[in-house]
């Protein structure tokens, strides 16, 4: 067995103890050991983006990132957006128009588009496509996810 | 139609949202129990080869193993579909790389996976077969040496590596051709493809206090799961409960499959929980693709373009165990006339063993094939007869009236407006900018059929005693929104708001039988047997209510917010009260109950010849038709599809949102077997992109803006005049690109996926491979 390490990470705002093998991604910190399931595990490798989390508000692949190397910085998961309980802005946006079927993409969706559209306030359709360059849907082509992306867009002006 | 709330033709966000959106949603890999063990499967390094032996020793020291099976523990019965010819783990021999040759339970993941690299297993490897032409040599290898002795639950004709034979005529092309004054024939080839669920195909498997078998599987129907675990496990169906979890997409790559009986059996020896949840890589290699196809055709049409004959002969690669073989090549037989009046028509298949994976249901179910051949075949006759390609789809496109191939009347159909609303909205779509010197654009068209009615299905709808009410059904939301386009129609009828009706969760325990949740067929076929069922639930309260208030039953009315009342008169009650008189008159509150079969016309085997059908009653066409405007970069040989249009005949949207989400996914899945996604085996059998690093899926970037267009003739027989969409934006599309591309190059490309490579060389002039 890989030997184990113990560390403390801070995670939507708490700070937990952890004994997790060194090797372990941050995917299976937070699914197995932290029961925070929302990050999905659909390639493991890095390509679908399901398992989308924010790292001190960036967005990372929880699935190539190892645990043992977040250090001090903060964790954000889909569980820890938006006021206790309330869906965010985007979320209803989601739900409103459709943008999920399968709904296994779009923890990470959510969290792919709420970190783009912090960053950029008044995105048109083709630069919230391409920002959605790393997170793939098999469901929903894509059409409905844009269209509650602009929907919040919208909304701001 | 009630359009403001819940009812039908309302765009009710989907109830399963909130719950996706937060991320709460639980898929089987979200679950966990006390105890819970973690399953591994020993995959087979060959293609083919005979077991001599295992040798479990140096797994079995390994700490933390709890459990090893293998195919020498195992009183092994075949199952299957139409032929049974396939065990869960090998037994004797393996037939594909990546086959189960033995699982093992262990105290974590890590564990699992390595005691199952240390299992030993003695192989005489044996000469793999690998392609349909090498497995139809007279002197290939033989895949399945026992296969007479398969048991098959239809008549057919499986011999050698032949799985499956199916034939359809009615009258003789040959002569037909003849009269014809432009007849095309080519050969076309399509590729397999993988379902792509975003979920790999995940179960949990345990025994409950009673000692009957849970398994927990992201399935596509929980009682097809029951019986296909049941049979391996040699119990009684009653003693198997199987549940569906929230399912991460489907496609029709999550039906009943070796590893829940694996799991199940595993949670049997070692009386514990156990959870298999497949590696994406693992999920690839032994699960199922799109079949392969080559199809041969030939079709004649007069001076004006009226068809007047076509012949067909399909090829299909079933790797190495029949799945649902013979069902597909029955359906790409049936299939193989399309949209139109074609008065002269022969079709005839074979699927064919090889030594790879499965191949089997996938969205379209053959159809997506043999469209894509003969709908590009068209465009090559309007070129040939001057015609253009959306005229001659329309010159002959099948009326309401018309029959089949196969002489079953069409009751309704949208055939012709589809493709004249397809039509006026891509020629009334804003002009693009000038493209690049280098950028070739083209418009591509394609119509398209397919069926929604097929098999059984059922409901029930429980009045609660405070007036509320559960819905039941056996059909399970894969992500398509059937949850909530069902309770659409319950609350159409019962003019309730949609809190007021929550849905059973399906489990084989609880919820009415339904065959599977496939075949286009969900919103078609369960939900007529919603509308039954909240029918007779209604009839039920009525006749209480009546008595209630002295009334004749004949003049009560639903009035919205649950109230019952006479016409004309301020006398009423509510459903509240209904539900608590019933208690005390009839034991319990009132179930309305609905179940039904496919019943539409029969293939009229009087008149048309039929042999090896491997459907009983198959029918409710819906029709399609899709359009593809690409640019072409003669540089790269890259195909961008820029915009694209999809009319469908969905006789009545029940949910407009959803059923547009049903077309722009759909589309977009097409243009992945158009394009890009390409499951590649090497000569020795191995698949060589068993990843999505390696297997590339469409993007966001790749996906078009999307025109959905709903047409909207409803079908008598379809619930609120609903007909199926799911599978039918699949079809098309492939076959509308490639007439696309073929408009902007010159050049015809017979073979998917169109890959820069084929476009390059197509464009270049030369000999396509």
């Amino acid at each position: 067995m890989t030997e184990k390490i113990d560390f403390t990470i801070a995670v939507n705002g708490a700070r937990h103890a952890v004994s997790v093998p060194s090797d372990a991604t941050l995917l299976r910190l937070l699914r197995e050991d932290l029961l925070l399931t929302g990050a999905k595990r659909g390639c493991n490798q890095g390509v679908c983006g399901a398992c989308t989390v924010w790292i001190d508000g960036a967005p990372a692949r929880a699935c190539l990132t190892l645990a043992a190397n977040v250090g001090e910085r903060e964790v954000t998961t889909i569980e820890g957006i938006g006021e206790q309980g309330r869906l965010t802005a985007l979320q209803e946006a989601f739900v409103n128009h459709g943008a999920m079927q399968c709904g296994f993409c779009t923890p990470g969706m959510v969290m792919s588009l709420e970190a783009f559209l912090r960053d950029n306030p008044a995105p048109d359709r083709s630069a919230l496509r391409a920002s959605l360059s790393g997170q793939l849907c098999r469901c929903t082509g894509y059409s409905k996810i844009l269209d509650a992306a602009m929907a919040v867009v919208k909304d701001r002006k | 139609m009630i359009q403001d709330d819940a009812g039908v033709g309302a765009r009710v966000p989907r109830f399963d949202g909130p719950r996706k959106a937060s991320g709460r949603a639980r898929y089987v890999d979200d679950m966990s129990r006390p105890g819970m063990l973690h399953a591994a499967i020993a995959q087979s390094p060959y293609a083919s080869a005979r077991i001599k032996g295992y040798d479990l020793s140096r797994a079995l020291e390994l700490e933390g193993v709890r459990a090893i099976v293998t195919g020498a523990d195992y009183a092994f019965r075949r199952v299957g579909g139409t032929l049974r010819d396939e065990t869960m783990i090998a037994v004797g021999k393996v037939r594909y790389m990546g086959e189960p040759v033995a699982a093992v339970a262990a105290v974590d993941q890590e564990t699992a996976e390595r005691a199952a690299q240390l299992i030993e297993v003695d192989y005489e490897p044996l000469e793999p077969v690998i392609t349909p032409d090498a497995a139809l040599r007279p002197d290939a290898p033989i895949i399945h040496e026992d296969l007479s002795s398969y048991v098959k639950t239809l008549p057919g004709t499986p011999h050698g590596n032949v799985v499956w034979e199916t034939e359809m005529a009615d009258g003789d092309p040959d002569e037909a051709f003849a009269n014809c004054a432009h007849v095309a024939e080519a050969v076309f080839e399509t590729q397999a493809q993988h379902h792509g669920y975003m979920e790999p195909n995940g179960v949990l498997a345990e025994i409950d206090e009673n000692d009957r078998i849970v398994v927990t599987a992201s399935v596509q129907s929980v009682h097809m799961l029951q019986a296909r675990v049941a049979e391996e496990l040699d119990v009684p169906m009653s003693q198997v409960r199987a549940v569906a979890a929230e399912v991460g997409g489907g496609f029709g790559g999550k039906h009943h499959t070796n590893i829940h009986s694996i799991a199940a059996w595993l949670a049997r020896v070692t009386r514990r929980p156990v959870k298999l949840v497949l590696s994406r890589i693992t999920d690839m290699e032994i699960q199922k693709s799109r079949h392969p196809a080559r199809i041969w055709i030939k079709t004649g049409c007069d001076a004006e373009g009226r068809l007047l004959a076509r012949d067909v002969r399909i090829t299909l690669d079933g790797g190495a165990y029949a799945d649902e073989s013979p069902n597909v090549l029955s359906l790409a037989v049936l299939l193989s006339r399309g949209p139109y009046r074609i008065p002269v028509m022969r079709a005839r298949g074979r699927v064919v063993y090889t030594n790879k994976l499965r191949a089997g249901s996938y969205r379209g179910f053959g159809n997506p094939q043999i469209t894509f051949a003969s709908e590009s075949q068209l465009d090559e006759l309007a070129l040939m007869s001057g015609i253009d390609p959306v005229d001659l789809r329309l010159k002959n496109a099948l009326q309401p009236g018309d029959t089949w191939f196969g002489g079953q009347p069409i009751q309704t159909g949208a055939m012709t407006e589809c493709l004249r609303q397809l039509r006026a909205a891509r020629e009334s779509a804003p002009a693009l900018p000038p493209a690049a010197p280098h950028i070739r654009r083209g418009v591509g068209y394609a119509g398209l059929a397919h069926t929604c009615g097929l098999l059984g299905t059922s409901a029930s709808v429980q009045l609660r005693g405070d007036g509320s009410v559960v819905l039941g059904v056996g059909a399970i939301d894969i992500g398509q929104g059937s949850g909530t386009v069902l309770t659409q129609m319950c609350a159409d009828i019962l003019k309730l708001p949609a809190e007021m009706i929550a849905r059973t969760g399906v489990n084989s325990d609880a919820a009415p039988f339904n065959w599977k949740t496939a075949a286009s067929r969900t919103t078609y076929m369960t939900g007529r047997a919603v509308v039954q069922a909240t029918e007779n639930l209604r009839t039920c309260m009525v006749e209480h209510a009546a008595e209630m208030l002295e009334a004749d039953p004949d003049t009560m009315e639903i009035r919205p917010g649950g109230v019952i009342a006479a016409t004309g008169t301020n006398k009423s009650v509510t459903f509240a009260d209904v539900a608590m008189r019933s208690m005390f008159r009839t034991g319990g509150p009132l179930i309305g109950t609905g179940s039904l079969v496919y019943d539409g016309p029969p293939i009229d085997r009087a008149n048309v010849r039929v042999e090896g059908m491997a459907f009983g009653n198959i029918g409710g066409y819906a029709f399609g038709a899709q359009c593809a405007e690409v640019e072409v970069d003669e540089i790269l040989g890259t195909v961008r599809v820029v915009r694209a249009w999809s009319a469908h005949d969905v006789g009545q949207a029940i949910n407009p949102t959803l059923a547009e989400g049903q077309i722009e996914g759909g589309l977009v899945h097409g243009l992945g077997l158009a394009l890009c996604e390409q499951m590649v085996w090497d000569d020795d059998g191995r698949l060589a992109n068993p990843s999505f690093a390696d297997y590339r899926l469409p993007g966001a970037h790749e996906a078009p803006e999307i025109f959905p267009i709903l047409v909207e003739e409803p079908d008598p027989t379809g619930p609120f005049g609903a007909k199926g969409l799911g599978e039918m934006p699949t079809v098309g599309i492939p076959a509308a690109i490639a007439n696309a591309v073929a408009q902007a190059t010159g050049k015809r490309i017979r073979r998917l996926p169109l890959t820069p490579e084929r476009v390059l060389t197509a464009i270049d002039g030369e000999e396509s491979e």
